[in-house]
């Protein structure tokens, strides 16, 4: 049995290896929920590549019809095709295109399938695979044919709770709410970007991240590509680590409201530069 | 916390295959990914798992003890009799090998030299206890790495603490409490081709083939608003009034009047009541098929409620009582919920919030709350609300 340790590339949780490992000796898929920027989707991508496994990504958006992941039935080509009666239409196989599921459940080897913000869509959509997850199949009526997955693949779906997932869908799936990362993983995770990072420098920008986001009335939190952002806007500017106690240098790439950004500038005694960092990037030089 | 008999067979499945590795920690995730489906019930989970597991400790610390000293070496190979041998000893014989072997070695500094023995504690032997050995009925008392961060530990924090849901309403879950009301929009149809309207165009166009798409019809739901704003309701009605005119995009009539404390003749549509509507033309005037979501506290004095001229304002003059207009509101629209920010434990304290109580189906203004009472008028039984 597969045994997902975490790849060099991606910092896992040990509780998010325990439920990416019970997904997928029960054959279950995973939901995973957790505030933007924390990994959801990137997760799939190192299962695929620790386990070395095929990836199929379905992403999910707001008109994505549940049919649409098992098969289309292409009926307008199939009518166009017919006016000149130069091809024989009357097999209707090159005309069923499999979707994402379907691909997932045919392919020869076990696969993982990424079912990106499901909740973008419908909310009857997650009822509407509840059958064909449970048992990892489905039929074609057209032609008669079944599609069952030789080898239950290992199905992450993420959810940014825009809307409520349907109990029954729950009932059927594991859950893993992912935790946004404290001081010490955020530090693992920043190493795995950024391997060459001062100590000092990655020290100072966590303390002053973690302590805005302390601040409840911001309108949207960074989040940790924010900060992979902001530290990276840093290194370009060659921006000294006592700087960063002092003032915050391009604040911008971590808060992208303006409301969000005077907050945080009311709160530290020195004028911040958030929207215009030509004047910092002089004084830096 | 709701847990299905889905779910709990699942656990046992899992716990079969010997996911948890006999690991306590790994036995909370385990569990927690499996019966727990919302961050909101995960603080519960914890309390229930404490519960059950937080008088085990002391057991785990004298463990921790051994098990310093516990580690891995060969694997163990017995021959089939052997192992017939350990398996007819029985669980009470085991747990009183274990405890006598704790008292023996209870001074030894080293149990790492007891290796492949068949009495002592400790690896790849066949005595009752100890890891990586052989014996279908002993004690397995943990391997591997990282057995010092116990569950019980982790469950004590109670991390999700913020996250439990009979808070009130802060920022964060006001952004998941709008996709509840997303729940009353009925799905928009698909689009779809009109075949006689094709049929038609084609011929037109000398059987070139012409498709006509049915447009999109998009149904919306219908959400009136009445938000108490004055008074105590101050720092309530600002985040209702963020919250709803967040779920305005999403609802396609959505209208909202304001009050203070008690509707009366006169329906405010703006914060300050600068501007009325005769709240009678509009009762006789609205649609009824309008679901309606009352938020206030419903705390005043009761004579707001009962006397003509009872209204909070001095000088506003209401020639009926405000309990009036209320059970006319209520009998127009049969989809009618009443949301208040106090808490339930409240309620029954409060004379104004009881009597409010008889005429309308009160939730509590939490997740929970919201989540029940959206439930509530989308299947309609607001209709069948009798006093409580």
């Amino acid at each position: 049995m597969d045994y997902f340790k975490g790849t060099e590339d991606y910092v896992i949780s040990p509780e998010l290896r325990d439920s990416v490992n019970v997904s997928i000796a029960l054959g279950r898929p995973l939901v995973v929920k957790g505030e933007p920027g924390t990994g959801k989707t990137l997760l799939a991508r190192a299962i695929a590549t620790g386990l070395q496994k095929q990836l199929f990504v379905w992403n999910i958006k707001s008109t994505t019809k549940a049919q649409e992941g098992l098969y289309m039935y292409d009926t307008v080509k199939r009518l166009n095709d017919a006016r000149f009666g130069d091809r024989d239409i009357s097999d209707i196989k090159p005309y069923i295109k499999l979707g994402k599921l379907g691909e997932a459940f045919a392919a020869t080897e076990q696969v993982v399938l990424i079912i990106d913000e499901i909740d973008k869509a419908e909310l009857e959509f997650p009822n509407d695979l509840l059958n064909e997850l449970d048992e990892m199949s489905f039929h074609i009526p057209e032609t008669g044919e079944t599609i069952k997955a030789k080898h239950r693949p290992i199905v992450i779906i993420t959810s940014n709770s825009e809307k409520e997932l349907p109990d029954p869908f729950l009932r059927r799936c594991i859950f893993h709410y992912i935790e946004f990362p404290g001081e010490q993983l955020m530090a693992d995770i920043i190493g795995v970007h950024f391997p060459n990072l001062e100590t000092k420098l990655l020290r100072e920008a966590l303390k002053k991240f973690y302590w805005i986001r302390r601040f409840d009335m911001l309108r949207k939190k960074p989040s940790t590509s924010e900060l992979i952002d902001w530290l990276q806007a840093l290194i370009i500017a060659g921006i000294p680590a006592s700087l960063i106690e002092k003032e915050l240098p391009f604040v911008g790439t971590l808060l992208k409201k303006k409301e969000d950004a005077d907050l945080v500038a009311s709160k530290t005694d020195r004028p911040h530069y958030a929207y215009s960092t030509s004047t910092k990037s002089r004084r830096v030089s | 916390m709701p847990v299905t008999l889905h779910e709990w067979m699942t656990l046992h499945s899992a716990l079969a295959l010997n996911l948890s590795g006999c690991s306590l920690t790994h036995f909370y995730h385990i569990a927690r990914s499996i019966l727990v489906k919302s961050e909101i019930y995960f603080d519960r989970y914890d309390m229930a798992f404490l519960d059950t597991f937080s008088g085990i400790e002391t057991t785990d610390e004298l463990l921790d003890r051994v098990l310093a000293c516990l580690r891995q070496t060969r694997d163990l190979k017995l021959t089939d009799e052997e192992k017939k041998e350990l398996a007819e000893l029985d669980l009470d014989q085991v747990l009183k090998n274990f405890e006598r072997q704790l008292l023996e070695q209870r001074h030894d500094k080293d149990y790492s030299s007891d290796n492949g023995g068949n009495r002592a504690i400790g690896t790849s032997g066949t005595s009752t206890q100890g890891a990586w050995g052989y014996n279908p009925a002993g004690i397995r008392i943990g391997q591997g790495i990282s057995r010092n961060r116990r569950a019980v530990q982790v469950a004590e924090r109670r991390a999700f603490k913020n996250y439990a849901s009979d808070r009130t309403l802060d920022t964060r879950q006001m952004k998941v409490a709008l996709s509840h009301l997303r729940s009353l929009l009925p799905a928009g149809q698909a689009e779809k081709l009109d075949v006689a309207a094709t049929i038609d165009a084609t011929c037109k166009n000398a059987g070139e083939l012409e498709l006509v798409w049915e447009d999109k019809v998009k149904k919306g739901s219908k959400v009136i608003l009445f938000m108490d704003v004055g008074g105590s309701m101050t720092p309530h009605s600002r985040m209702v009034d963020q919250l709803f005119s967040a779920a305005a995009a999403q609802i396609s009539r959505f209208r909202h009047f304001y009050f203070h404390n008690c509707i009366y003749q006169d329906l405010r549509t703006d914060m300050d009541g600068s501007s009325t509507i005769p709240t009678l033309d509009f009762l006789k005037a609205v649609d009824t098929d309008y679901k309606v979501i009352v938020v206030g506290d419903a705390e005043m004095a009761p004579s707001e409620l009962t006397w003509v001229n009872g209204a909070v304002d001095y000088w506003y003059h209401n020639d009926k009582p405000g309990i009036v207009w209320l059970q006319r509101l209520r009998a127009t629209f049969p989809d009618i919920i009443w949301l208040n920010p106090l808490r339930r434990a409240r309620w029954d304290a409060v004379k104004s919030v009881r009597m409010v109580r008889e005429i309308f189906p009160m939730f509590e203004l939490t997740l929970e709350g919201l989540d029940d009472g959206i439930k509530y008028l989308i299947q309609g039984k607001a209709r069948l609300h009798r006093a409580v």
